[in-house]
């Protein structure tokens, strides 16, 4: 078979595109960003000074059960000292799912991008990992983990 | 090979113009993008009641400025006036960094969305981009993933119940529905062969990705509303069991935040849904052959590109004043067990199809006969499926996981007897009497 001369030409591609675009474009690459960092500039600084101002322009009047936790009138139950409360089991369950799947995407994003220089042994390796990830989620199925009640 | 250079050079000459940016110029666009978002809120909230209220035979908001236009203006104003209440239990500095995490990154998505081709600005060469990263899709999909620390933070921190669970459901909804939208993205990215949000609309010049990948962007539309917690998947905020969900315990401008996050974040990923399926700012198919493209240069794509974006964002109103709210359970099982399946089998479809016609020789006349029969196949294989839970849920009476029963769904409701004498009638009578019987006396009569 040809498999390991059109993976070796698949990483060549990759490699020499690579190289391409560094000696185009003559920036390290970080400096692309700036732009963004200037725009999240700007809106952090809208948000930060919209949370600071709005305290000192608002009215202020003392009322005790203003500050007590709303529970639609009735009074509040008990709570931990800081947060909300324990968090059911079932949400870091879904976490975890997650995780497998987003770790999964990261990898088919690359792939994505070089598919047609990695061409047919790309797809199987792609392919044979989606089925090892695949697996796993099937088990969660049948054992009934993605059920909510 | 020969495609993908000739891609890597446009996109080099792309992203060098906006790299030679004078700085000025950058912070212009910054300055813009971030106006726009904010100006697209106030529009949103203003068109969403507006149209909502038409749907549902009312006028909606028409007292403050022309035609009701500037009443999201008058509540912005008069929220920053409120007074702010902090619940005792929550934890303050968390609670104030909430609504900051949740409206950062909902901007910073905006930057890689391309608006529009080269134009001249005070006589500066540029594109109607801020930035063109070579991982511009990933920026968008990482910045809506990360808006929802806000909302599980202010959740968290309010020190309350309901907006604890509403948090946790945001947090669980936005992960299971990014699954599904990263893998419609992936389809996208497989036929532009790069991830820079230029590129893909470049790649759609000769045919708009939305025909070509019809699976793949309906599965992007469903979870980009389902990312972005709006109706009929608003399960984080539904007022009928969780009040104001994760926001209950905010007031005054920190809520105006949590507000203006959410909208952003709905023109973001209607942008993004127009860059990756809609052509971006190209000229729909007649106007495209006007003469000879010229609708396609200069300042008009910025037209196309917004009609298109706020085609979506209708689309976003349209399903909330028509749909219900799913309940939690559907919710997710519609996530993890339809829309991750089928988006992941549609990804091994279209890469299996593009790795076999650029690597293996075969015929597309083959790629149709083996498709069909995996087609088969598979519709054999979902026969099997259904026919076991049939056979389980039979002679089972419908009760929810948590024990509580729910009434069945075909119960008949029994029908009302009718009644003749009309309603004002009725009323003059019981004045005259003075009868607060009045209504039994008139169901006696007919």
């Amino acid at each position: 078979m040809l498999v390991p001369d059109t993976a070796r030409l698949g990483a060549d591609a990759i490699v020499a595109s690579g190289q391409l675009a560094q000696s185009e474009s003559g920036m390290t690459g970080l400096e692309s960003y700036v732009p963004l960092i200037l725009l999240i500039a700007v809106a952090g600084a809208f948000a930060v000074f919209s949370v600071t101002v709005a305290p000192l322009v608002g009215p202020r009047r003392y009322n005790k059960a203003k500050l007590d936790p709303y529970e639609c009138g009735i009074e509040p139950s008990p709570q931990p000292v800081v947060g909300g409360g324990r968090v059911p089991v079932k949400f870091y369950l879904t976490g975890m799912l997650f995780i497998l799947f987003d770790i999964e995407m990261v990898f088919l994003y690359p792939y994505a991008v070089a598919a047609d220089s990695v061409g047919l042994f790309g797809f199987v390796s792609v392919f044979i990992f989606i089925v090892a990830i695949t697996i796993p989620y099937i088990y969660e199925w049948l054992r009934g983990g993605l059920e909510w009640d | 090979m020969n495609r993908m250079n000739m891609l890597l050079a446009q996109e080099q000459t792309r992203a060098e113009v906006l790299a030679d940016d004078p700085l000025w110029l950058v912070l212009l666009k910054a300055v813009v993008l971030f106006a726009f978002g904010v100006v697209m809120t106030l529009f949103m909230i203003n068109w969403e009641r507006k149209v909502v209220g038409r749907m549902q035979h009312r006028p909606g908001p028409n007292r403050n400025g022309p035609g009701g236009w500037l009443q999201s203006l008058a509540d912005g104003l008069k929220l920053a006036f409120k007074e702010e209440v902090i619940p005792t239990s929550a934890d303050r500095k968390v609670y104030w960094m909430a609504p900051v995490i949740s409206t950062i990154p909902a901007f910073t998505a905006f930057s890689v969305i391309p608006w529009g081709p080269e134009v001249s600005i005070f006589g500066e060469r540029t594109y109607l981009q801020l930035v063109d990263l070579p991982v511009g899709a990933l920026v968008v999909l990482a910045a809506a993933a990360i808006g929802v620390y806000g909302i599980v933070l202010g959740g968290w921190a309010s020190g309350s119940p309901y907006p604890l669970l509403g948090a946790l459901r945001s947090a669980a909804q936005v992960i299971s529905y990014e699954i599904a939208m990263g893998f419609a993205i992936v389809s996208v990215v497989l036929y532009a062969q790069s991830l820079s949000t230029g590129d893909i609309v470049d790649a759609q010049r000769n045919g708009w990705f939305a025909l070509l990948l019809l699976p793949s962007f309906i599965i992007y539309v469903v979870s980009m509303v389902g990312e972005t917690n709006r109706a009929p998947f608003d399960l984080p905020e539904a007022e009928s069991e969780l009040v104001g969900g994760f926001h209950t315990e905010y007031s005054s401008l920190k809520f105006a935040l949590f507000f203006l996050a959410e909208y952003v974040n709905m023109v973001v990923v209607s942008a993004f849904a127009t860059t990756l399926f809609l052509g971006g700012y190209m000229a729909p198919w007649p106007l495209s052959a006007i003469g000879d493209g010229v609708l396609n240069t200069g300042w008009w794509p910025l037209i196309w590109f917004i009609a298109k974006m706020l085609l979506f964002l209708f689309v976003y109103i349209w399903l909330r004043g028509t749909l219900p709210r799913l309940r939690y359970d559907q919710f997710m099982r519609l996530g993890w067990k339809v829309l991750v399946p089928i988006s992941l089998g549609w990804f091994v479809i279209v890469a299996g199809i593009r790795a076999i016609r650029t690597d293996g020789g075969v015929s597309t006349t083959q790629i149709l006969i083996v498709g069909a029969v995996a087609i088969v196949i598979i519709v054999l294989l979902s026969l099997l499926i259904p026919e076991k839970q049939v056979a389980e849920d039979a002679n089972k009476i419908p009760v929810t996981g948590s024990g509580y029963p729910v009434p069945p769904m075909d119960l008949q409701v029994p029908t009302k007897p009718r009644r003749k004498v009309s309603a004002g009638k009725s009323a003059t009578r019981s004045e005259l009497t003075g009868s607060t019987t009045g209504k039994e006396a008139d169901d006696g009569n007919v």
